[in-house]
């Protein structure tokens, strides 16, 4: 077992804890960068498809896991963002301008639902962001000048400095300029006074006001970061769809990106990352699975949402601390062995208090 | 010259005056203690002076500035600090988490220098951390100083609760029952660390207390409150020997 | 001129009835909400599998309609009895959120399954109001499935009202919700009268989608009407049982209204529009109540 032995405060405020963690994310990093020349071009689309969910994913969990408001709306911002970028791409602004702007107009949309909600608890905000994102979709669908309603917004390759993206390995070194790029800000926010702000935020409101942290700035600080990381995302997105259609963007991305959340395990950056690639890898697991299944069940247009349904069930009742918190587990049992006690995780037993008094 | 002035302060909710034409003066350097039966109004006039309630009527006055209409979050920064009846602390986080928390107020870095994690916001983030290593070591939490706050004792979170308020290096303490929940032993530390935050830190104090033990020891004056209204103001035995007092905690 | 007050008719009859609707699913939202303090994300789904039970009663094994409705009744009761019992029991103490994205997920496997076991494609049966109206005059009419909507509704609030002021249920309900641990000191039996209220909120679920299946006809998707009534329990304010009512049938008047005589797209959102202002000027609705954390 290993003992991180401290000697400087330095430790605790770097992104790694020690010699170990270095080596193996420094592994993890070349293997992906020289992920192309190992992957064909359906598998390489795949993994792209991943490092766009996982930043999707980091940017709803800094919302929802470390300030501690849901929003049942995110695809509203992945949306903004897609269309934005798709936008200006198609009006001939050059790509270096169109991504990152649409992640400051989904910012912007972020700070639009995020102001007039600071006052309202868990329940209320959810349900307001679910409003907002329907809201958004029906505009998607008939603003059509900008979007091309239900006609769909045909998505024309990134141009980066005269050279046209076309490639599967360009789009994948994109992303994962992108992720590493959001991974970065996400975990010095999450060092820095303002990230220690939102957790306080998400503990305690009434003892963070106290502290100094004035709420209304932070609460909507922290919706249009992460909205603005979403719609990056979207950004993203649209070029891996290459047609945008405005029904792509409803409650059932909303739920799935709040699935990559929970079932990767909230609060942490890398429970987000473990649930993009739990999310990437589904539609093509059950598409798999689609041939062990009786041809009732496996033909039936509601499979896949189905199947998102018994997994969160299951994550909610079984696992609430998500893959991430199963990986910790794991860990812990190996670096104590023989030595595990199964009651080191176990839940305590507690009654609901009243979220109605705040 | 007084640190913290309340005038004729009250608020009314519905029908009740919980607070009902207080008036006091702290002077900077002293324990000032209010004591009173339950639901007499005390943790009320701490939340005025937090700001997390707005006063109906009269006026707080703080180090020579009027904050009767202050934001709650402007509190901490003006040198107010306080702790809570029933602990709020960050459960999720470590004792050294809330207690950088604490230091929010002495923020001087902005969100996009802490985005790139510039120089800058490094040597912030040491210079916090120093003081509250400080603070840890005056109220000997180093034990405690990475556990998570849901795993600890409650007469440990009684001492975080103390030490977070601590980290905002404030001019004023509001000491909300620092005594509640805890042994006789740990009251008599509980003594010992106020004398000390008074005596080292020349942190001045405002107490709100039902162990007469703990406030005869400490507290330079003593204000009695029921229904809202003042009693008594004085010394701890004249206060406790007042008539008034008396009749309000034992009855005709 | 005649036109415009069959206009007012017909927007005023539909809403109320679509109204009313609205309602009978937010009363089901605001009934687990005030005991449990969970919300129900998948209501709409119970309202389409009761309306599915219902169906297949009637349809399949040829009962009458009104021994269907009791027959769906009973046995979406026990359902959701048993829903809670064995599932939304587990998350009791977890933050909401758990809550939230459990009953999400329940939703959608209600739904995928109901597609499986009856249909994918709507279907609808017989009732005693189909088809027929009332004259109100020559011109103007009223289809009498609306008119069975609205009176369904303040049967099913009247008796409910009863049973809340008269039975202990209620002040057991309030204890359970406030504060679990005592509750169960006053020898409340928490967890059966949670239960207890999922079966009921499954029960008037049921006659909710029996009274609107045949204007929307039964099919899985069916339960999508349930985020329209989120809006009605929040302008009702969401503690209140009769602001959820009064809720649903603003919406639904409102939406009605919408549709007529606003551009198109503009009634599809006026739900939500709705929503979006009631929480931003008025959170506590029309009838709820703020309460303050004392700290």
């Amino acid at each position: 077992m290993r003992f991180v032995f401290k000697t400087r405060y330095e430790q605790d405020i770097r992104l790694w804890r020690h010699g170990g963690d270095l080596f193996w994310y420094g592994l993890l990093l070349v293997a992906m960068i020289l992920a192309p020349l190992m992957l064909d071009n359906f598998y390489l689309g795949e993994l792209s498809a991943v490092l766009v969910w996982a930043v999707a994913a980091i940017g709803l969990m800094l919302l929802v896991g470390f300030t501690g408001l849901v929003s049942l709306g995110h695809a509203a911002f992945l949306g903004i963002g897609a269309y934005t970028n798709a936008y200006l791409l198609g009006q001939g602004v050059p790509f270096l301008i169109s991504f990152p702007t649409g992640g400051i107009v989904a910012a912007l949309a972020g700070v639009a639902i995020g102001a007039p909600t600071l006052r309202m608890t868990g329940l209320y905000l959810a349900i307001a962001t679910l409003a907002f994102a329907i809201i958004v979709e029906k505009i998607f669908a008939n603003w059509g000048s900008v979007t091309g309603g239900f006609d769909g917004l045909p998505v024309e390759y990134p141009n980066l400095f005269g050279y046209e993206l076309t490639e599967s390995w360009h789009f994948y070194y994109l992303c994962l300029f992108v992720l590493i790029l959001v991974i970065w800000f996400s975990s010095n926010l999450l060092r820095s006074p303002t990230g220690r702000a939102m957790v306080a935020i998400r503990d305690s409101e009434i003892s963070a006001q106290s502290m100094g942290v004035n709420l209304a700035k932070y609460k909507t600080m922290a919706f249009a970061i992460s909205a603005g990381i979403t719609g990056l995302a979207g950004g993203l997105f649209s070029h891996y769809v290459q047609h945008l259609a405005p029904d792509s963007f409803g409650i059932l991305l909303s739920i799935q990106l709040l699935m990559a959340v929970v079932v990767g395990g909230v609060g942490s950056i890398h429970g987000a990352i473990f649930g993009a690639i739990f999310i990437g890898a589904l539609p093509q697991t059950i598409a798999i699975m689609r041939d062990y299944l009786p041809t009732r069940v496996a033909d039936m247009p509601g499979l896949e949402p189905g199947i998102f349904g018994v997994i969160l069930v299951y994550v909610i009742l079984a696992e609430p601390t998500g893959i991430y918190g199963r990986w910790l587990k794991i860990r812990h049992f190996f670096e104590l062995f023989p030595l595990y006690k199964k009651s080191t995780f176990k839940r305590q037993k507690s009654f609901t208090k009243s979220e109605r008094l705040r | 010259m007084s640190l913290l002035s309340l005038e004729n302060l009250g608020i009314q909710f519905g029908g009740i005056r919980a607070v009902d034409d207080v008036s006091l003066d702290v002077v900077p350097g002293e324990v000032f203690t209010i004591i009173g039966p339950n639901g007499a109004g005390k943790t009320t006039i701490f939340n005025l002076i937090s700001r997390i309630y707005d006063p109906s009527f009269g006026k707080l006055y703080f180090d020579g500035r009027d904050i009767t209409t202050e934001k709650p979050h402007n509190i901490a920064k003006l040198g107010i600090a306080r702790t809570f009846q029933n602990i709020e602390l960050f459960e999720h986080a470590s004792v050294l988490q809330n207690l950088l928390i604490g230091r929010h107020a002495h923020r001087r870095t902005n969100i996009f220098s802490e985005l790139l994690f510039l120089p800058s916001v490094r040597r912030d983030e040491l210079r916090h951390r120093i003081k509250a290593e400080e603070i840890i070591e005056f109220l000997d939490l180093q034990h405690y100083r990475d556990s998570l706050i849901t795993n600890l004792p409650y007469g440990v979170r009684k001492k975080v609760e103390l030490a977070r308020a601590l980290a905002t290096e404030p001019k004023l303490l509001l000491l909300d029952e620092p005594s509640s929940g805890l042994n006789v032993e740990e009251t008599d530390d509980m003594a010992f660390w106020i004398e000390d935050i008074k005596r080292d830190l020349g942190i001045t104090i405002l107490m709100v207390e039902h162990d007469m033990k703990l406030v005869s020891a400490v507290s330079d004056r003593v204000m009695a409150l029921n229904f809202g209204k003042v009693l008594a103001l004085g010394s701890a035995s004249e206060v406790q020997s007042h008539p008034e007092v008396i009749k309000a905690y034992l009855g005709e | 001129m005649l036109e415009l007050y069959q206009d007012i008719l017909t927007v005023t009859v539909n809403g109320l009835a679509l109204g009313c609707i609205y309602g009978l699913i937010a009363l089901g939202f605001v009934l687990i909400y005030k005991a449990t303090e969970m919300v129900n994300f998948a209501q709409g789904d119970l309202m389409m599998l009761g309306a599915f039970v219902a169906y297949t009663l009637i349809d399949s094994f040829g009962f009458d309609y009104w021994v269907g409705l009791l027959g769906a009744i009973i046995l979406m009761a026990v359902f959701g009895y048993i829903l809670d019992a064995l599932l939304l029991r587990r998350v009791i103490g977890q933050p909401q959120f758990a809550v939230v994205m459990l009953t999400l997920g329940l939703g959608f496997v209600i739904r995928s399954a109901a597609g499986v076991t009856f249909s994918h494609d709507p279907v609808v049966f017989e009732t005693p109001f189909t088809n027929k109206v009332v004259r109100l005059t020559e011109d103007l009419v009223i289809g009498q499935e609306n008119i069975a909507i609205v009176v369904g509704t303040i049967v099913l609030c009247s008796v409910l009202y009863v049973f809340f002021r008269s039975t202990r249920l209620g002040v057991a309900m309030q204890a359970a919700s406030q504060n679990q641990l005592a509750a169960y000191y006053m020898g409340i039996p928490v967890k059966v009268i949670f239960s207890l209220i999922w079966a009921i909120s499954a029960g008037v679920a049921v006659v909710a989608g029996v009274l609107v299946s045949p204007l929307t006809l039964i099919d899985p998707d069916m339960g999508s009407l349930a985020i329209k009534a989120f809006a009605a329990a929040v302008l009702g304010g969401f503690g209140s049982i009769p602001g959820a009512v009064i809720g649903g049938i603003i919406i639904g008047i409102i939406e009605q209204g919408a549709n007529l005589w606003l551009p198109a797209g503009f009634g599809e959102v006026s739900a939500f529009v709705v929503l979006l202002a009631v929480l931003i000027i008025r959170p506590q609705g029309l009838f709820g109540q703020v309460g303050r954390k004392k700290v």
